[in-house]
């Protein structure tokens, strides 16, 4: 085979996959961005605080462990990208926005959910990251991550 | 059973304590939902698959830190933590506990 061929099939399908993800990884993202922030401000009207006091003056009248959670990957453009960023050092932006993203989901999940139930606010919330391997075969190479959001719903009396 | 993440069952009085319960389970993962997890790790974006799994996992954690409270005659059990961690490749541990106690 003409060698120019076979350096065009090595170089040219990593480089099409990669110019392939990044494309769809942004658009997934931008989705996801897009839905947060509409779901944030439907949600907006319940408190979510991490005291561990219930505020003077509520009325309780009943009170339950909730919890939501996401794990999110980075697309391949970004690992790539995320994997030259080591080599120099800095601030990881791809990390950044992914963590941002796990994170408002699984507040919002664990909102919808107490608010599902006919709870009105949550306190005592916590939150927890964990890394969870992706795949087997690479080690160390750990994209996904888990954000846990738990909390205590609360039931108002009025 | 009464499950709480602060100090005190909120609008209830705490009367007896019984310590610390537990509660843990190790979960490998599914081999369908690793491969479509595989997939969908190239384009990004959310891992259902584990997702769901790891809630599955730690509901049952939290199952068992209740059966345990049970047992010692609690009836609540308050300061609830989860913890999850990767003991080996491919499988993790998720942890919920919490100290039982009887409220009024």
């Amino acid at each position: 085979m003409d060698p120019w061929v076979e350096i065009g099939l090595q170089l040219g399908v990593p480089l099409l996959v990669l110019l392939a993800t990044y494309g769809i990884g942004s658009a997934v993202e931008r989705r996801h961005f897009r839905l947060l922030r509409m779901r944030e401000i439907r949600s907006r009207s319940m408190p979510v605080a991490t005291i561990l006091e219930v505020p003077p003056g509520w009325e309780v009248t009943g009170s339950a462990l909730v919890t939501g959670s996401c794990v999110v990957s980075l697309d391949y453009f970004k690992r790539f990208v995320a994997g030259l960023r080591l080599l120099f050092g800095g601030r990881l932006a791809s990390y950044e926005t992914l963590l941002d993203r796990a994170r408002r989901e699984a507040l919002l999940r664990m909102k919808e959910r107490a608010h599902e139930a006919g709870y009105r606010a949550i306190i005592g919330v916590r939150l927890e990251t964990s890394q969870i391997a992706p795949n087997g075969r690479r080690d160390g190479r750990t994209a996904g991550v888990e954000v846990l959001a738990s909390g205590t719903a609360l039931r108002l009396g009025r | 059973m009464l499950l709480s993440t602060t100090e005190t069952v909120p609008g209830k009085t705490i009367r007896e304590f019984y310590g610390v319960v537990t509660g843990s389970t190790v979960r490998a993962k599914h081999i369908g939902k690793d491969i479509m997890a595989g997939l969908k790790n190239i384009v990004g974006g959310e891992l259902k698959g584990y997702t769901e799994l790891l809630q599955e996992a730690r509901q049952e954690a939290l199952e068992r830190m209740v059966a345990q409270a049970q047992s010692v005659g609690a009836n609540a059990v308050v300061n609830v933590r989860f913890s999850t961690s990767n003991i080996t490749q491919g499988a993790a541990e998720l942890f919920a506990y919490g100290t039982a106690v009887r409220v009024e």
